[in-house]
């Protein structure tokens, strides 16, 4: 099977299996709404401080919504026994782990994406602070993909829980929050969120080719 | 040096002697230097006419803070050897460097909020070395806590080892990550790095101390390598024979 073929089959079985169950997806959607709406109730109704708190908040809830479908990505697959069968395939395994992560971002990332100009406009950020948002998530979501398949492909059937996933997942997810919520900041206060955005792109392309690899040799360890 | 055969110590059997006859002569060295480099940083390094007495910690603070990011780097080494060559010796290495590391790590954080206290009047700040130092801290738990949860040690050493490989991929850009965040929100209240020209005593003081941290992380690395060879060799003769000599 080429790379190629062996990525879209592997997508499209997980948006398949990922479609079936549409309440677990609009959890997620639902969770990151929530952990948004709670920082006003925790912080501050003054919306001069929502503005500018607004684009870290967003980040942080992406960050923590990525962190709680991340076991989805292997754990069901592992205790069926697909992931095994994945691996003794005759396709190239970081091929299929790419179909897997990418139908991970559509359903559990995307939506993060589309629902950003919401929440933006929950903290009455201003319209190109918005857009620089939106595409700044367009553009760290998958690498917070990448970088928790690494960590769930890691933990998959250890008897540890998903606080150990966190604790793998985000000291390294640091430098993805730091660009992508300095991008709409950058925006508000005049200075231009290229510089950002350029950055986040680099993580992106870095984390695409080096991704698939590092995934694939996790879940090996996890079968040897 | 060409009739030694080098690799007959990345056997664990013959290496555990080994680090047995090493570790005395790294610890008397970390601990001679030890009381060396706080003697001059003590009492013949002169007082900071900026920060007073306070800036001692330095000696206990940089050297800490060096060993933390250097010890990263070196398990990481041996995490990509033991990769590689799928060698068990320097998977051991790496294991038993991770808490070391964490400590110096830790020791660095605790000391600079002492230091911060007099001299920026905060325990902590958001100050770039502060933070990715703290990253650094968590890296190294995350090490060993993925570890700690996997039950069958090959897969644990091959799955932390490829941990430590992608958090030493990013450790670098962590660091600038930080700075760039720091810097743009706003200058570090007092900068390490435009700070006037120091003494010759406090430099040297610090570099003393720097080798002892160095002497001592390597001498309590064998150490406990050495009980993690014992409990992983268990099975092994030679274990059992050395874990009957010492129970005499």
């Amino acid at each position: 099977m080429s790379a190629t073929r062996a990525i879209a089959w592997a997508c499209s079985r997980d948006l398949v299996l990922a479609l079936r169950s549409k309440s677990e997806l609009a959890l997620i959607v639902v969770f990151f709404v929530l952990v948004i709406s709670l920082f006003p109730l925790g912080v501050s109704p003054d919306p001069k401080l929502l503005e500018r708190i607004a684009a870290g908040i967003a980040w942080v809830a992406a960050l923590l919504a990525t962190l709680l479908a991340l076991p989805r990505l292997f754990a069901l697959d592992h205790a069926d026994g697909t992931l095994e069968q994945l691996v003794i395939a005759p396709a190239a395994l970081p091929a299929l782990v790419a179909g897997k992560v990418f139908a991970h971002w559509l359903t559990n990332g995307l939506p993060l994406v589309l629902l950003a100009p919401v929440a933006g406009v929950q903290f009455g950020m201003q319209p190109p602070a918005i857009g620089v948002l939106t595409i700044a998530l367009l553009l760290g979501t998958p690498t917070l993909s990448w970088l928790g398949a690494i960590g769930a492909a890691l933990t998959v059937g250890t008897r540890s829980g998903s606080a150990l996933l966190a604790l793998l997942v985000l000291p390294l997810a640091v430098p993805v929050l730091i660009f992508g919520a300095g991008a709409a900041e950058a925006t508000a206060s005049g200075l231009g969120a290229e510089a950002h955005l350029s950055l986040l792109g680099a993580g992106l392309i870095l984390t695409s080719v080096l991704g698939p690899f590092a995934t694939a040799a996790a879940v090996r360890i996890a079968y040897e | 040096m060409a009739g030694i055969h080098w690799f007959k110590y990345s056997a664990p059997a013959n290496f555990y002697p080994l680090a047995g006859r090493m570790i005395p002569w790294f610890g008397t060295a970390a601990a001679i230097l030890t009381v060396i480099g706080l003697y001059i940083g003590f009492f013949v390094a002169p007082t900071d006419y900026q920060q007073g007495e306070a800036y001692r910690i330095i000696y206990i603070h940089v050297p800490a803070a060096w060993m933390a990011m250097f010890a990263y780097l070196v398990m990481a080494g041996w995490c990509a050897v033991s990769l590689i060559w799928n060698t068990r010796l320097a998977a051991m290495m790496a294991q038993a460097l991770a808490p070391t590391g964490a400590m110096f790590a830790f020791v660095s954080l605790w000391t600079g909020a002492f230091w911060g206290r007099p001299t920026w009047g905060a325990y902590w700040v958001w100050d770039a070395r502060l933070t990715s130092t703290l990253i650094l801290l968590f890296l190294y738990l995350g090490y060993i806590a993925l570890r700690a949860a996997i039950d069958d040690p090959r897969r644990a050493d091959r799955a932390s080892a490829l941990l430590a490989l992608v958090g030493a991929i990013n450790v670098p850009i962590i660091y600038f990550s930080v700075k760039w965040w720091n810097t743009l929100h706003q200058g570090a209240s007092v900068s390490m790095t435009s700070s006037p020209k120091m003494a010759q005593a406090m430099l040297a003081s610090m570099l003393i101390l720097a080798f002892a941290a160095w002497f001592y992380t390597i001498a309590v690395s064998l150490s406990r390598v050495r009980s993690i060879i014992l409990m992983r060799e268990a099975h092994a003769d030679w274990a059992q024979q050395v874990a009957k000599e010492s129970a005499k």
